[in-house]
């Protein structure tokens, strides 16, 4: 299993990167983590001319809290979420997607902008940055745009970014208090891609859900929020059987396909049970949990 | 179909290849320099026996490209004994019985090396997460946790006794 | 016959005869000191620095000068016409030098076709049609690996998609034919049977009781961590072939790769160099391998071919895929009385399983396992269908991991049909350690055993009844919890000459020990380890023998050229039978050595007793002469009239298989939301006999454990129904990883095989064979109160979810 022959470029500016980008544009494809990338070139799924390599762009790792959200480079390793103390302290729900994307091996070289930007609805990150409200900052040869993330993913492995643009970063609103988040994913083996999982992120005000939204995986073509389960969720106090009726709402509304992984009934019946457990355990860290 | 000259340190040695753009990490380490201790398993980043350190991180050197090493430091197995005594996790492996066929082994031990550096003290269920990159067929895993549990020990008592 | 007398001398020890019980214990047996290392010493392995620091030397590490690589074109579909193959663009790119297709076979003699190791045929390269999705369609030879990859792109075939046949039983029905070179225009392969019919009924007529279940023992993959390879490097002066390849059976391939070329034996050189992992998957010649060696007999240079993880998994050979009909009688006290079995065994487009010639389902009918019973008829029907050939091997060649898993389930449900506790039932239910040698209703002679003192052992290790309880409890809260045992009975160490051969090699192996004159010594043997340690045991077992140091003794395996010929290390044969050798082989050498003694001590022959490493007067033991001075001896001042040099060589026919056993327990939870499966214990007791190395047994048994978790969990090849592979890969051929994988516990009883020259019996498949039926015999018991009776295996989330679902009991 040998890629085909491309071009290389390993710029070492964003600048660069971004006129590489426009000068190819159309042949070019970003290398990242090259975790999605280079298997799909090993099987020649992706055959891509030219190659532009952003891993010199050191300047995209980061993570930093700012005003009122957290900022993360596009190429920060997954590895550096599971490490960082502001996502462990702050961010719960990131911290569980983190871990459970891949293996550990494979976390040393994916990034998040790469997860995200390859808008592959088995991605982790996406439900969890739809959860989150993230927004998306793209850069091309006309600036800077940010993206509201529900705009982000417009199909099977497409985003609302064109050609020459590339993801610079992404933000995380800064939960307020009495929030909560949670990550649930059922795999069938341990750095498998999801049966389903889901994302949820919540605030409660006293008993009342004041706030939600849930993002799931690996459930529909395209990465997808579960609105009509979050309206189930907002405004109600939670009980079993408010999450039971979340449960079902987003069982109802997500549409997957029928594969190894198991058949549509029950990918819809898995997704109901990954949604209540992520409600229960955002619940129970809104008010205080680990 | 560009080629292109690398540079890397590999084992302390600095080296320097041509190489064309498509060259993945792992042919170029095994046919290129002739290390081949590290090996080859699938073709999906699944099974983690090309794990090598790049920059002191463990990584699957089938899922990388050779142009994409250019100035790192690289690690692989025929380095943890170069200087003529086994490394704790060498000796864990062979002291426990952590390989039989041998495939996996030297990712294993490369995986197993990074792991330990972030995480010196584990549990027994963070070793098998820690591992859950790797593949092997033949131990069932049990003595591979083994081994690693005793390089840690070894590892640490070695810290605490050097200052 | 010094042999036989041998044999005899050895069994006065264990009991009388070569058929009289054994006592069974549980201690291992150590007769020797540390620094001899023999027998029942924890040796650390003597392979293992190599492996450790990167230094084995794999089929892929082989790099000679001017070596070109081979890839393979691979049909996309899995029955198709072939109208043509155009390769002249591939020809046409620089660093390709040729194409090879089934006519260029064809033209160098028919070359195009092969034997199976079943004495079927199968295609090495088509001319007119495919029989099997990714099958080999032509071979590409270029100056780089990355070239051949490009190159096979640029090979266009045009193929006329015909109907696949996917199901065996729709294959039965003879609407599509896999195999239209055959006369017979049939995909009915062969019948077989085993056992009594006529007992058999009138057994089920008579019962009280009579269970019935279906069952599918799913196609799977062995999935050895290293793929299969080859590096042919034929010498046209020379006329010589030597080949580097990926081999568990080195002499069996020469002889094959003799036979199918036409190149003299003597002219071909076979060296199965380290190998990463076998399981029974590199017993067979694929066309790759042939393809590869033709390559280099046409271009005159070394050619390497390395398959891909997803060319393995595609196409190279499988194991299982049993359809099985099973049906179990119990007497009015609820005995087992008998058993009656029908299944279909879905072979692909080849017969290519490695079972002895007679035994087109290999062992089969040892299904049984562990119970006396009157009665038992098995018949079994081959049947091809269009996907890749094989029925080889998974960790366990012989169909025995089928027959286990079958009798185990049935007796289980047997026992939860009577209402009686499932380890209560088989205890009263095994044949009792007064029975053996016991013959079984299918003819077997099952050697030595103690199935009770295994069961209960397992039973202490995990305090049964403490669980049982535990189980009532969580029941009335509604949660799901199970209990399962397998209590299995193995059969290895193929085999007497008389019943077992492959492709008409008898099935004894060998072994060849040279003691230098410095007391050091080189041992060779006809098998070939693939990770099972041979280097340290067979050392072992020498060092036993002989009192050398085991480090004093170099091991050797894998060259045709040097080794002695043997058949090679597949279905846990080895200790049985190559083990054996080196005890025999051994033991001409202590003959001989004792005459040197008594030579240089000026006594007779029988004044000498052997103790540990010496030859010593009796009542006198300064007097002695140990092997170091008589090895020197034997160089330098050998009696007169006495051949020089100290070594021998043995090829062991064993006189019976050998049946290790075990009792595995495993202790399940089950999550009602998702249907997941969590294994909280696994306690395994494993029985082989006398014991080598303990520390090699436990990593064979955790291992195996492992490979048995795989498929009864996460492994299985999924077709489509075109009969494409949707599992060919590693992401969606779920091998598990040390997370799935749990904390085996192990225990152990030793009952010695009484026929074997060291009373072991082979152990490397056990746990494979015994594990599966464990886990899904939990799982049934945790499902039992909900009306489920039987799932097939792999036991995946899904599956369990359905059937919680139909329960009505999912969170
Ligand atoms: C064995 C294995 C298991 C995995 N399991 C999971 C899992 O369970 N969950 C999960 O979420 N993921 C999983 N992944 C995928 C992994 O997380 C990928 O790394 C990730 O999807 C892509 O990140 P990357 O940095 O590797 O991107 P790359 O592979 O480099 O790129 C992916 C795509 O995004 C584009 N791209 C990347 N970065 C940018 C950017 N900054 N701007 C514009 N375009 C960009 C690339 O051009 C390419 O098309 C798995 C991968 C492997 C190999
Ligand atoms: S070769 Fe399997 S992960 Fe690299
Ligand atoms: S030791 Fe063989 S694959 Fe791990």
């Amino acid at each position: 299993m040998i890629p085909a022959a491309f071009d290389y470029h390993s710029p070492q500016s964003l600048d660069e990167a971004l006129s590489l980008l426009q000068r190819h544009a159309g042949d070019a494809k970003i290398l990242a983590g090259g975790q999605s990338l280079i298997p799909a070139m090993r099987f020649r799924l992706a055959m891509p001319s030219i190659l532009i390599d952003i891993n010199q762009l050191n300047d995209l790792r980061y993570i930093e809290e700012r005003a009122d959200y957290l900022a993360i480079g596009a190429m920060t390793l997954e590895h550096s979420l599971e490490d960082s103390p502001v996502v462990r302290s702050s961010y719960p729900l990131l911290r569980d997607t983190a871990v459970v994307i891949a293996d550990p091996l494979v976390r040393n070289m994916a990034t998040v902008g790469g997860n995200i930007a390859h808008a592959d609805p088995a991605n982790d990150h996406p439900a969890t940055m739809l959860a989150y409200r993230a927004t998306v900052v793209a850069k091309g040869p006309k600036g800077e745009r940010t993206i509201a993330i529900d705009d982000f993913f417009t199909g099977l492995f497409e985003n609302a970014m064109a050609e020459d643009e590339i993801l610079t970063e992404i933000r995380i609103p800064k939960p307020s208090a009495n929030s909560g988040g949670a990550y649930t994913k059922l795999e069938r083996k341990v750095g498998d891609y999801a049966i389903s999982a889901a994302a949820v992120q919540l605030r409660l005000d006293g008993s009342k859900v004041a706030e939600a939204r849930i993002g799931l995986t690996n459930v529909s073509a395209v990465p997808m929020r579960a609105k009509a389960a979050e309206a189930e969720l907002v405004g109600k106090s939670i009980s079993d059987a408010v999450m039971e009726a979340t449960g079902k709402a987003a069982a109802g509304e997500c549409d997957p396909s029928p594969d190894l992984r198991g058949g549509v009934d029950y990918k819809r019946d898995i997704t109901r049970v990954m949604v209540k457990r992520s409600i229960q355990q955002a619940v129970a860290r809104a008010k205080g949990g680990k | 179909m560009s080629e292109h000259e690398v540079t890397l340190t590999i084992n302390g040695e600095s080296v320097t290849r041509p190489v064309e753009a498509r060259t993945l990490l792992v042919h170029f380490i095994r046919e290129d320099l002739s290390l081949t201790g590290t090996h080859i398993g699938c073709d999906t980043t699944s099974c983690g026996a090309c794990t090598v350190l790049v920059c002191g991180k463990p990584v699957k050197s089938c899922t990388m490209f050779a142009v994409q090493a250019n100035g790192a430091e690289i690690e692989t197995i025929e380095n943890l004994a170069a200087a003529g005594t086994l490394h704790p996790l060498q000796e864990g492996f062979w002291e426990k019985h952590g390989l039989q066929c041998g495939y996996c082994t030297p990712g294993m031990i490369m995986s197993a090396k990074g792991f330990l550096a972030d995480n010196p003290d584990p549990t027994e269920d963070e070793i098998r997460h820690g591992i859950s990159g790797n593949l092997c067929r033949c131990t069932g895993y049990n003595k591979i946790v083994e081994a690693i549990q005793y390089a840690a020990e070894k590892l640490q008592a070695a810290d605490a006794g050097g200052e | 016959m010094p042999q036989l007398d041998d044999r005899k001398e050895h069994h006065s020890e264990l009991a009388e005869g070569v058929s009289a019980r054994v006592p069974t214990t549980d201690e291992v047996q150590i007769k020797t000191p540390e620094k001899i290392c023999g027998m029942g010493h924890r040796k650390k392995r003597k392979e293992d620095p190599r492996f450790i620091q990167g230094k084995g030397n794999y089929v892929d590490d082989v790099k000679l000068p001017g070596m070109l690589y081979m890839d393979i074109v691979r049909s996309p579909y899995a029955h198709a016409k072939i109208n043509s193959i155009d390769a002249s663009a591939a020809l046409e790119m620089d660093g390709v030098l040729a194409v090879i297709t089934g006519e260029d076979l064809k033209a160098a003699g028919d070359l195009h076709w092969m034997p199976t190791l079943m004495s079927d045929t199968q295609m090495v390269l088509p001319i007119d049609k495919v029989v099997y999705y990714a099958q080999e369609v032509c071979a590409v030879i270029a100056t780089s690996r990355y070239i051949a990859a490009d190159a096979i792109e640029q090979v266009f075939v045009d193929y006329e998609p015909l109907d696949a046949v996917v199901d065996p039983f729709e294959a039965m029905k003879d609407k599509v034919i896999v195999r239209d070179d055959k006369e017979e225009k049939t995909n009915h392969i062969w019948h077989w049977e085993a056992g009594d019919k006529a007992a058999t009924d009138s057994v089920f007529n008579d019962a009280a009781t009579i269970v019935k279940e279906k069952m599918y023992i799913p196609r799977i993959h062995v999935s050895s961590i290293e793929t299969c390879g080859m590096v042919a490097n034929y010498n046209k002066v020379r006329e010589h072939m030597q080949i580097y390849m990926t081999s568990q059976a080195p002499h069996a391939h020469r002889t094959v790769f003799a036979l199918v070329s036409g190149i003299p034996e003597h002219k071909i050189q076979i060296i199965s160099p380290d190998i990463g992992g076998g399981f029974g998957g590199k017993v067979p010649v694929y066309p790759g391998y042939v393809i590869c060696a033709v390559a280099s007999l046409v271009t005159g240079k070394p050619v390497k071919w390395i398959e891909d993880r997803s060319e393995n998994l595609q196409a190279d050979s499988f194991a299982r895929d049993y359809h099985i009909e099973a049906e179990m009688a119990a007497d009015k006290d609820g005995k087992i009385s008998g058993l009656r079995v029908k299944t279909l065994s879905d072979c692909g487009a080849a017969d290519a399983a490695a079972n002895p010639s007679k035994f087109p389902a290999g062992l089969y009918s040892i299904c049984t396992g562990s119970y006396d019973m009157k009665a038992a008829h098995v018949e079994v029907d081959g049947v091809y269908t269009t996907k890749p050939p094989g029925g080889v091997a998974y960790r366990c060649s012989f169909r025995v991991t089928e027959a286990v898993h079958m009798i185990e389930r049935m007796t289980d449900i047997m026992a939860h049909e009577l209402g009686e506790d499932p380890a209560d039932y088989r205890l009263r239910n095994f044949i009792r350690p007064d029975q053996f040698p016991y013959t079984s209703p299918t003819g077997w002679e099952y050697d030595s055993g103690n199935y009770e003192g295994a069961l209960n052992k397992a039973m202490d290790m995990l305090d049964y009844r403490a669980l049982r309880e535990e189980q009532k409890e969580k029941r009335a809260k509604g949660e799901l919890m199970g209990i399962g045992i397998s209590s299995f009975t193995e059969v290895v160490g193929a085999g007497p000459s008389k019943d077992y051969d492959i492709l008409g090699i008898k099935m004894f192996d060998s072994a060849e020990i040279r003691i230098h004159p410095t007391g050091k010594a080189m041992a060779r043997f006809g098998t070939k380890s693939q990770g099972q340690g041979h280097e340290t045991t067979y050392a072992q077992i020498i060092a036993e023998q002989l009192g050398l140091p085991a480090d004093d003794i170099e091991v050797e395996e894998g060259d045709t050229d040097t080794a002695p010929y043997g058949l090679g290390t597949y279905a846990s044969r080895s200790t049985p039978t190559a083990g054996a050798a080196a005890v025999m082989a051994a033991r001409k050498i202590k003959a001989k050595a004792k005459k040197i003694a008594a030579h240089l001590l000026e006594v007779g022959d029988d004044d000498l007793e052997w103790n540990v490493d010496r030859f010593q007067v009796k009542g006198s033991p300064d007097q002695a002469k140990t092997i170091q001075e008589i090895a020197f001896a034997a160089y330098t001042n050998h009696p007169q009239g006495m051949e020089a040099g100290l070594e021998a060589v043995d090829y062991y026919d064993p006189p019976n298989l050998t049946f290790p056993f075990g009792s595995y327990i495993c202790v399940v939870d089950i999550d009602k939301g998702t249907g997941e499966v969590k294994i909280r214990r696994f306690v395994a007791v494993d029985d082989c006999g006398h014991i080598i190395n303990p520390m090699i047994v436990e990593g064979q048994i955790e291992g195996g454990l492992t490979m048995g978790l795989a498929p009864a969990m996460f492994e299985e090849i999924v077709y489509d129904e075109h009969g494409q592979n949707l599992t060919g890969t590693f992401a969606d051929y779920l091998v598990p990883t040390a997370v799935e994988s749990p904390k085996w516990e192990l225990g152990k009883t030793i009952t010695p095989s009484p026929h074997h020259p060291i009373g072991a019996k082979g152990v490397g498949e056990s746990p494979t064979v015994g594990a599966p039926p464990a886990i899904a015999n939990a799982v049934v018991d945790a499902l039992w109160h909900l009306g489920v009776r039987h799932i097939d295996i792999p036991i995946t989330p899904p599956k369990v979810w359905k059937l919680l679902r139909d329960a009505g009991v999912t969170d």
